[in-house]
């Protein structure tokens, strides 16, 4: 019965998607308020029968109702309550709910809490945000009904796949999806713009806290995918440029550089219909991601089972929603003016620069996506692009934006003296220049870009902590502490994104410039030596969990004779699906990992062993952390909170 | 109001800027589209290879004394090509079957160390046994890449006219994989 209300729930909240969509917009044009006024209930009516159906959905989960066919196919009556849980969301269907669902969210959100927005603002927003809503309740609704029922129910679920089975799955989709589906307020706010025809600095303002808090969420849930599979798939790697890794990195790329260029539409009245093309674009990239995973046309650890059917479908959304908003785009955007004049060498031109380099970073890894797919149209043979193109084309724009980052912060808006900014980053230059010397020095004979990295970590890491002291001054320790409290906390959240990033880049510089790894068969009492440790192996033990049974090793790490830890990695077996996991044993000292994987005993008695040294790469986590830190930081800056767009609406009534 | 002639064609050119977006994306998706008509398999695209005789090559020898492997030396009996590197824990998992395989001597199995460093390839085969009749070192990956392998270990069964008869996709580590390998290499000798 319950899955029953939850598909009712959900044909209610197509209806009124349905006319989100038509009353406010109409309303708009004609001045008719009692129809912009439709636009906030519906919002929030919407997220109410979602989320009704959704806590259907998750209800027959938990109950382990094998008549629901999602639950007969991804759960089991023996897995953990969380897991059960959290499988409403490891499928196709049930994501497909959990990004509907996030989509009320927001505009329930704006609904209900932008008051502050002109009516018709508001009204346009709230019916594009409804557009995309009643595209994805129809596309569940006709070709992935996470509600059809079986007609002869399985005693028991095929069982959840087991890489899943991980705390990982509570956390990344949902961060992930609030990530993408966040974009789409970016999206909402551009196209009813465009079909005013005005956008102004109060519009920007209204723009950044709904495009920061997505980006937040992306920076997050990137990052826990990455630590998931760093752990999870026992590999030692963290990032493989997979597809669907990409598609995740893109819309990143592109929200990073929107994000800054919303500043100078909000500081300066410039770059307006680049910062519209942006946010179309950024959002379009979060739909070509769900295209890629949902529809088969690229091979990846992420797809979930294909359906060329469910692929036409979101291409035709796609070109609907993308399509549309860009034809939009491209008879609006000439008509909007630029206000702000500004020279190329200033905080402008800087901001342009990053977002350039952002905006070819990203076309890079399209083109690496997509180049096996358009070959294979093409005819041209089956080509495959690997980690080496990426690191070849993508890493020196990367680069080169790391070096403006440091850079853009100390220039000042319209006009600026480039050799006076070089000049008070004389400390970070010299501090890069012995990083590198010590580098080169500790490492010699290891790669040259392990140099040029670390180089460059230290060059934005120190360049980002000159421009903070320079701002609170170097007088009197309570005059800069005043000064301190008064920056604001937009300033604090740049500061410690931008060190964020440049601790990043030196862990993965680490990472990938100086692993170790050895490959032995060991038996028990074998020792193997690796950057310094002693791994000596205790042998294998079965041990049962909840719904798998495990061969678990045990190994003894010393270094120089004082014991440093007791590693037990895993190799499990989920009998259900049949299907071998590994469960990697990590321990960090904070300047490297030791990571070791096992594989199941041979007949001998020789168990397989993969051990990795893996240097810096915590910092890879606490980089991205303090950029999800940043990000907070900023949000919760009153400015964007309140302030200057009701002001501004006041001023603008009282005069003449 | 007049507007001067070149001033309309810069304002046609911004136009005609703007345009450019909605274009190139619905080039994009127009591939989409073709991509989805084709309906293809993405892991299956390598195994266009199987019936075609096997791509040319001729790679160096790995150890003093197993010479190395070239596409001359395919003609005239059934043979096994097994890709395999010392950094991939799969291929030390398959070992044993190699090596039982070689003590069958039902039929040559030859190597290509495939993009691997030479001295770690030595001490692997050093460790582990060698059941190579012939192992050819392809260190850049190049006859790997022309065989379409998408990984380590993949096993060929090449017939006796040179051509691919069958295409192992990962490790051989369990009976029932064994057994369907053996089957089809009893096929490829007619």
């Amino acid at each position: 019965m319950i899955p029953e209300l939850g598909q009712v729930a959900l044909v209610l909240a197509l209806a009124l998607a349905l006319m989100q969509v038509v009353l406010p917009l109409v309303g708009a044009a004609r001045d008719n308020a009692s129809w912009m006024a439709v636009a906030p209930p519906a919002a929030q009516g919407q997220l109410f029968f979602i989320g009704f159906a959704f806590l259907a959905l998750m209800q027959a989960y938990v109950s382990s109702d094998f008549s629901v066919a999602v639950v007969a196919d991804n759960s089991n009556s023996a897995m953990p309550l969380i897991y059960k849980a959290a499988a409403t969301w490891g499928n196709h269907e049930g994501s497909l709910l959990l990004w509907v669902l996030i989509l009320a969210i927001f505009g329930a959100a704006v609904g209900t809490f932008g008051n502050n927005l002109p009516p018709k603002l508001k009204a346009r927003v709230l019916s594009v945000q409804a557009m995309i809503a009643v595209g994805f309740l129809a596309f569940m609704l006709l070709t992935s009904n996470p509600f059809a029922r079986l007609g002869q129910p399985p005693a028991d679920g095929a069982d959840l796949n087991p890489l899943l089975q991980d705390p990982g799955l509570a956390f990344h989709p949902p961060m992930l999806y609030l990530g993408y589906v966040g974009f789409s307020m970016a999206f909402s706010f551009a196209v009813a713009a465009l079909i005013e025809g005005r956008v102004d600095a109060a519009w920007a303002r209204w723009v950044r806290p709904w495009t920061l808090a997505a980006w937040i969420a992306l920076t997050a849930g990137i990052t826990g995918g990455s630590w998931w599979s760093y752990y999870e798939l026992g590999w030692g790697g963290w990032w493989a440029w997979d597809p669907v890794e990409n598609a995740s990195f893109m819309p990143w790329l592109l929200g990073t550089a929107l994000l800054h260029s919303a500043i100078v539409v909000e500081k300066r009245d410039a770059l307006k219909s680049w910062t519209m093309l942006l946010a179309i674009l950024t959002f379009g990239m979060s739909l070509v991601g769900t295209f890629l995973v949902r529809s088969g046309v690229l091979t990846s650890v992420h797809a979930f089972a294909t359906d060329p059917a469910r692929g036409v479908f979101i291409l035709l959304l796609l070109v609907v929603a993308i399509g549309g908003s860009l034809t939009l785009f491209a008879i609006r955007a000439p008509t909007l003016r630029d206000g702000g004049l500004f020279q190329p060498i200033s905080r402008e031109g800087a901001l342009i620069l990053n977002n350039l380099l952002l905006a070819v970073g990203c076309v890079v890894v399209f083109l690496g996506t997509f180049m096996p797919l358009f070959a294979d149209v093409l005819q041209l043979g089956a080509i495959s692009v690997g980690a080496p193109y990426y690191f070849l084309i993508f890493n020196p724009f990367a680069a080169l934006l790391v070096v403006v980052t440091a850079i853009g912060p100390l220039l000042p808006w319209k006009r600026a003296d480039l050799a006076g900014a070089l000049q008070r980053l004389t400390i970070a230059a010299i501090a890069t220049l012995l990083v590198a010397g010590l580098v080169w020095w500790l490492k010699t004979g290891g790669p040259l870009f392990g140099i040029l990295g670390a180089a460059l970590g230290t060059w934005l890491l120190v360049g980002t902590v000159v421009e903070f002291v320079e701002r609170i001054g170097l007088r009197a320790p309570a005059e800069a502490l005043r000064r301190a409290r008064q920056l604001p906390r937009a300033a604090y959240g740049m500061t410690l994104a931008h060190a964020g990033l440049a601790v990043a880049i030196l862990g993965m510089t680490g990472s990938a410039a100086w692993k170790q790894e050895e490959i032995r068969t060991m038996r028990a009492g074998d020792t193997v030596s690796l950057a310094g440790y002693d791994y000596r192996f205790d042998g294998v033990a079965d041990v049962a969990g909840p719904n798998y049974t495990a061969t678990r090793g045990t190994f003894t790490v010393t270094k120089e004779g004082a014991p440093v830890v007791t590693l037990h990695p895993e190799k499990r077996v989920y009998p259900v699906q049949g299907m071998p996991t590994t469960e990697a044993a990590i321990h960090t000292t904070g300047l490297a990992d030791l990571y070791a994987v096992i594989d199941t005993p041979d007949a001998a008695g020789g168990v397989a062993v993969h051990l990795y040294h893996q240097p810096l790469v915590p910092w890879i986590w606490g980089g991205a952390f303090l950029m999800v830190l940043g990000g907070l930081v900023s949000l919760s800056d009153r400015r964007l909170r309140v302030g200057a767009p009701s002001r501004r609406r006041v001023m603008a009534v009282a005069r003449p | 109001m007049t507007v001067a002639p070149d001033q309309q064609a810069g304002a046609l050119s911004r136009r005609l800027l703007y345009l450019l977006p909605v274009v190139l994306f619905l080039a994009v998706a127009g591939y989409f589209l073709a991509a989805l008509w084709m309906n293809r398999n993405p892991q299956e695209v390598p195994s266009a290879l199987v019936g075609k005789p096997s791509p040319d090559f001729a790679l160096g020898p790995l150890l003093p004394n197993v010479p190395g492997v070239a596409r001359a030396d395919l003609n005239g009996s059934v043979v096994l090509i097994n890709f395999f590197a010392s950094w991939c824990v799969p291929c030390r998992a398959e070992h044993p079957f190699l090596m039982h395989m070689a003590a069958d001597a039902s039929l040559p199995i030859f190597g290509i160390d495939w993009q691997d460093k030479p001295d770690a390839a030595r001490a692997y085969i050093q460790e582990l046994g060698n059941p190579y009749a012939r192992i050819g070192l392809d260190q850049s990956g190049r006859t790997g890449i022309d065989f379409g392998i998408t990984g380590v270990p993949e096993t060929f069964v090449v017939g006796r006219d040179g051509r691919i008869c069958f295409r192992q996709w990962g490790p051989v580590t369990d009976e029932d994989t064994a057994v369907a390998l053996l089957a089809r290499i009893k096929e490829c000798r007619g």
